[in-house]
């Protein structure tokens, strides 16, 4: 021991002399014998040995450690029974659309499902699949549900149809808390800082000046029967722009990160030079079996992308992945318990529109948004897909740009009436398209408090009657503390457009309140409209029923009908600007009237007054010369 | 004529008044209404801090077994002697230790304590008869025909806060009391370095107010090593599994916790609290092509280029978004199947047999070859079990560094306890509360006297009354500990030395500092120019053509007298 002790402080010695005549780095030898005394003592197995670098360049050292055995008492235990570990569950799915318009609409969807419980102060820690910032934030905020999404572009209804998952454009952020909760407010403006940093987002903007509580049209949408809007937040940023640095931390909660299956595709260079791009992650409690005994935890990442195919260049209409993405498919993420690929051909019975190549035997049929639709399938996690040049290159060649699309039986529209910079009216207009059937339709509203609604102008039309709402919920503003909510229930009759008119007028912000560029104008976020629309065929109702993953996002709880959730466009007003110099301009006004009245006030107070002698007139003065002349005394 | 004189006279009495109340009422009000806050802070009680006198004792007991003492000497047992020592680590810092050494004789029950027959065994039982609290220690002087120590063995350092100590020859020569205590003194000092706090530690804790000089190499690569102390940690095991397709990875990262780490954290709960999880990433590799040697068969990794391992996967271990505590992240890294197996190799070309390094206060990465867990032709993918038991002995002693366990090894003679399934001894966590609470205290007073002084510095900075209160209550907790340290409470003292650098961080990086920062004296009277301009020209003037006037009629009242 003495001579270990010794060599020790040698080789430090050691050490210090090579630093101090530059000599070449030299392999110092510092506790390395084995002592058979301390073998299964971690104490000194932690002895480590000193890097012989220079010491003072790295700030942060390597050093390797050394464990001298395994411990005794770690391997006494050893024997660790083998534990049941919670099934987790990977799928990955791309739907393509072929639009009418002439885009593609592609969607990508991700799921995780955790036979784990977040809920009843269960302590979850130890993650597989499952992001792990995701699962801390659910554990520490207590949430039942978050629906979070980012949209770049505005999905035009007419044009495209219903998308899978709807989203606003900028950034949207719902969430459903436990009902243990106590101050949902507090924990609410925290998750919106912690998830800002998590998606790069300016999610801290959220504030109570453009947070609401919808009482009716934010339901969950997983299971759970908790109806109480206390625990429900909802909050929309129009103005948010989304880019890769959203994307790529929302690619990072993927198990197989970009670096595997269909997420190779998702390269940002291509997916933001598209007509429309949206990406959102959901998470709520779903049933793991028919029997709905305890709850898995489903995170479904979204992926929505419409390119426009037709502007980028060639006027040929086809398309390929390689075109649409950069990259084909060699694999799936071998985490995935399936991988697949769905390509929507029912305008398509007999290849008479278009070609598909490479062409596939398997055919699908789903039931989505009240329609049934057929599709190809390309299943990743079979070989063969691949070929024998073992990438995949989708590749669809039109044969004729006819054919029309269905009109969607609801869309919605909204824009901002008046002029000048005091008043407006906001116009909201619904069409239900369907030829004889009405349907009610949740009309949500939020609008910031610096646009004042008139709420005894609010008026409902339809088909130039007035239309009674036969729910509504109204929270009036507050002046910077929170928005006008406004929630409707209307019946839409069939084949009809319905208007709803709202005048408000245009508040005077303070100076600090304005945005930096305030010409630029104030975003209105959209409005939400939900809806139970009729549906033309019968809808799945079983929910445990193998699905692909686009067609059951959306619960159905009734054949008859499916539900739907339309956005308007955001609105964009013009405040009045004040000119920014003003605080300035106003102390040095006041600054110079003050001034200018105490000079006056000085002057009359400090100045002696005297009583002059008045001045002989002009014609006595004349008088007095020729007098003096004269030599006769003056007057 | 007279006249003209009396309004005169009114018209410079007025002036005079004016600028009176000007300079009065005026300025005063104006400095008050544009002033920025700034509530009171203890300077006074701060600058103090800056000359810090710690003063840290610690009881000893020395209990002498039957047949140490002869009857004689029994008689004359002193009953305390205190030992003291003060360094001077630099002209702001003094340090003071205190050891209060109590004698006395063994009882009837730690003789037949001390007659078990190994040592470990006496150690518990000794612990069962008393528990000493925390900071202090028991010395007991056992013969020298004692078979409870093998024969090369001095002292004993048991599990809790006891050692034993060999009567040696030397000692048996001394005849009287004071000669024996001369000699068994320097070896209980001795003792004392091991067991309780010693000034390297001390120093080493130091660190954040003391610049080290270059020459205390080893102090500094160990505070160097270990994390700074904070309220609370984050530990992290991250399983990285480069190739998914061909390796199936299971870990029970649960059950291993719980038995491995689990215990050794509860021990460690009055320095800090600690949260543990793990994840698994998918397709993260290392930084680095390990190279393959073709002597070895096998990839080797070296030393040099550790460094550059981390960043790549770092990007992917995300930080931990419900707390902003530090991480220590525990890697374990499985090769892909074509690149493996990788071993590490240090400077002396050597491979490291733990397979695993550490970096100082980020954490350490282990690599885990399973290669040899499988056949030469396996059918992709494998499922692969790992053995916690191999992977967790590794990453507890990585943890035992990171947190700042001292890992000098035991002067010679000496024989340590293995330190039972905790993974922790009594005794050194007192050390690592006593180096904890100095460092503690070393870093509130750094933050508060620079906050001080900023604060001093930069005149415009809004002090809200929060600050102050964080401020003020820093300065208490940082005196009550350094109080408590005196007294030898050591778990009152790190619990103080906690609020303290709360307390002090949250007044230092409160975001309301920062506001007008950047809002200058000058700007102010910039701005108010109009207003002073014409305000103080016909004040200045008219003040001047009054003093002129005085000067004048003086100066005819001295010709009048000459």
């Amino acid at each position: 021991m003495a001579a270990h002790r010794c060599s020790h402080l040698g080789c430090v010695l050691l050490l210090f002399l090579s630093i101090i005549l530059v000599t070449p780095s030299q392999e110092t030898n510092v506790g390395n014998e084995q002592h058979p005394g301390v073998a299964d003592d971690p104490r000194a197995g932690a002895e480590t040995k000193q890097t012989a670098e220079e010491p003072a360049a790295d700030e942060r050292r390597w050093e390797e450690t050394e464990v001298k055995e395994s411990q005794q008492q770690v391997s006494d235990t050893a024997e660790l029974p083998p534990k049941l570990q919670a099934k987790e569950d990977f799928q990955e799915e791309l739907v393509i659309r072929p639009l009418h318009s002439g885009d593609i609409y592609a969607s990508f969807q991700f799921r995780t499902v955790w036979e784990t419980d977040f809920m009843k102060g269960n302590k979850v820690s130890h993650y597989r699949l499952f992001p792990k910032s995701l699962g801390q934030v659910i554990s520490k905020f207590s949430v039942r549900e978050l629906h979070i999404s980012f949209t770049q572009g505005y999905w035009r209804t007419m044009q495209w149809g219903q998308p899978f998952i709807p989203s606003p454009p900028g950034a949207e952020l719902w969430v459903w808390f436990q009902d243990s909760v106590t101050d949902v407010d507090a924990t609410w403006k925290e998750l919106t800082n912690v998830l800002s940093g998590i998606f790069c987002a300016s999610l801290n903007f959220i504030d109570s000046t453009n947070t609401l509580q919808p009482s009716a049209s934010f339901k969950p949408l997983g299971i759970g029967n908790v109806t109480d809007h206390r625990f429900l937040r909802y909050a929309t940023l129009p103005r948010e722009i989304v880019c890769t640095e959203n994307l790529t931390p929302w690619k990072k909660l993927l198990p197989c990160g970009s670096k595997a299956g269909l997420a190779v595709m998702l390269k940002s260079e291509k997916l933001f030079h598209s007509s429309f791009h949206s990406q959102s992650v959901h998470i709520r409690p779903v049933c793991q079996d028919w029997q709905c005994k305890s709850p898995s935890w489903e995170l479904r990442q979204a992926l929505n992308v419409v390119f426009d195919l037709h502007t980028s260049g060639q006027s040929k209409r086809e398309w390929s992945l390689f075109k649409m993405f950069s990259r084909t498919l060699t694999e799936a993420c071998p985490l995935a318990s399936s991988s697949k690929i769905y390509i929507d051909i029912t305008d398509n019975p007999q290849e008479e529109q278009f070609e598909l190549s490479p062409a596939t035997p398997l055919l699908s049929q789903a039931v989505v948004l009240g329609d049934r639709r057929t599709y190809s399938v390309y299943d990743l996690t079979q070989q063969v897909t691949f070929g024998t040049v073992r990438s995949l290159n989708l590749m669809i060649r039109w044969k004729s740009s006819e054919g029309d699309m269905l009109r969607p039986l609801l869309h919605a529209e909204r824009y901002v009436a008046g002029y000048g910079l005091q008043t407006g009216e906001i116009h909201t207009l619904m069409y239900n398209n369907h030829p004889f059937r009405s349907f009610p339709v949740l009309l949500l509203e939020s609008v910031p408090w610096y646009l004042r609604l008139y709420i005894h102008t609010l008026k409902v039309t339809s088909k130039g009657k007035d239309n009674n709402p036969s729910y509504i919920h109204y929270q009036p503003s507050k002046d910077r503390e929170r928005p006008h909510l406004l929630e409707m229930l209307l019946q839409l009759p069939p084949h009809s457009v319905t208007e709803v008119t709202v005048q408000f007028e245009r508040a005077l912000l303070k100076w600090t309140e304005y945005t930096p560029d305030p010409n630029h104008g104030f975003y209105v976020g959209s409005s939400v409209i939900s809806s139970l629309v009729p549906s033309t065929v019968a809808m799945d109702t079983n929910i445990t029923m193998e699905q692909p993953l686009f067609s059951s996002f959306f619960p159905c709880k009734e054949e008859s009908s499916y539900f739907v959730r339309v956005y308007t466009e955001p609105l964009l007003v013009n405040l009045p600007t004040p000119d920014f110099s003003m605080p300035y301009n106003v102390i040095c006004l006041t600054c110079t009237v003050v001034a200018v009245g105490y000079g006056s006030l000085y002057n009359l107070l400090t100045r002696s007054f005297q009583i002059e002698e008045p001045n002989p007139g002009l014609a006595k003065r004349l008088a007095n010369i020729i007098r003096r002349m004269r030599g006769v005394p003056p007057l | 004529m007279a006249t003209t004189e009396v309004e005169r006279r009114r018209g410079q009495l007025a002036a005079l008044s004016i600028a009176v109340v000007v300079i009065i009422v005026g300025v005063p009000l104006w400095w008050r209404t544009t002033e920025t806050y700034r509530a009171w802070l203890p300077f006074s009680q701060i600058t103090d801090l800056s000359k810090l006198q710690l003063h840290l004792s610690a009881d000893v007991e020395v209990v002498f077994a039957r047949g140490t003492l002869t009857p004689e000497q029994q008689k004359r047992v002193p009953l305390t002697q205190t030992q003291d020592e003060e360094h001077a680590v630099d002209e702001n810092t003094v340090l003071r230790y205190t050891h209060e050494i109590k004698y006395r004789t063994a009882t009837i029950m730690e003789e037949d304590a001390l007659s078990k027959p190994t040592a470990a065994e006496a150690d518990l039982s000794l612990h069962m008869l008393s528990e000493s609290p925390c900071g202090s220690s028991v010395v007991y002087v056992i013969p020298e025909v004692s078979s409870l120590l093998p024969e090369n063995v001095k002292v004993y350092i048991g599990q809790r806060r006891t050692a034993m100590l060999r009567m040696d020859a030397e000692m048996r020569a001394g005849k009287t009391v004071e000669q024996l205590l001369a000699v068994l003194k320097p070896q209980i000092k001795q003792v004392l370095q091991v067991m309780s706090f010693s000034h390297t530690d001390i120093t080493a804790a130091l660190s954040d107010r003391v610049r080290f000089n270059p020459g205390d190499q080893e102090s500094m690569t160990h505070s160097m090593r270990a994390f700074t102390s904070s309220p609370g940690y984050e530990i992290t095991f991250s399983l990285l599994n480069p190739d998914p397709k061909s390796h199936r990875l299971h870990w029970d990262i649960e059950g291993a916790v719980q038995t491995y780490i689990q215990p050794f954290l509860t021990k460690l709960s009055p320095v800090a609290n600690f949260s543990v999880d793990s994840q698994m990433l998918h397709y993260a590799m290392l930084g680095v092509n390990p190279r393959y040697n073709n002597e070895r068969g096998a990839y080797i990794l070296h030393a040099d280029s550790l460094a550059h391992v981390i960043n790549p996967v770092e990007a992917r271990l995300g930080s931990n978004a419900a707390s902003s505590n530090p991480v220590l992240n525990f890697l374990l890294y499985v090769p892909n199947a074509q690149h493996s197996p990788i071993y590490i190799q240090d400077h002396k070309k050597m491979e490291v047999p733990s397979n695993a390094f550490h970096s100082p206060r980020w954490g350490g990465i282990m690599v885990y070859n399973v290669k040899n867990l499988y056949g030469p032709e396996p059918e992709f993918p494998v499922d692969i079990d790992i053995n916690m038991a191999e992977v967790m002995g590794v990453f507890l002693t990585q943890l035992r560094l990171l947190v700042g366990m001292q890992s000098s090894p035991p002067p010679p003679g000496f024989s340590v306890a293995p330190c039972g399934s905790v993974g922790l001894a009594d005794w050194e966590l007192d050390r690592l509360m006593w180096s904890r609470s100095v460092e503690n205290i070393a870093t509130a007073t750094t933050t508060i006297t620079s906050l001080a002084q900023l604060l001093d510095q930069i005149g415009n900075i809004v002090i809200n009354d929060n600050i102050a209160q964080q401020v003020s209550s820093a300065v208490t907790s940082v005196q009550l500990a350094v109080a408590e340290l005196e007294a030898g409470n050591l778990g009152f003292a790190l619990q103080y030395s906690k609020e303290a650098i709360l307390a002090s961080e949250k007044a230092f990086f409160d975001p309301s500092l920062l506001h007008l920062l950047y809002f200058p004296d000058d700007q102010k009277f910039a701005i108010y120019i109009p207003l002073f301009l014409p305000m103080c020209v016909p004040i200045l003037l008219s003040l001047l053509k009054i003093a002129s006037e005085v000067r004048q009629r003086y100066r005819e009242k001295q010709a009048k007298k000459d």
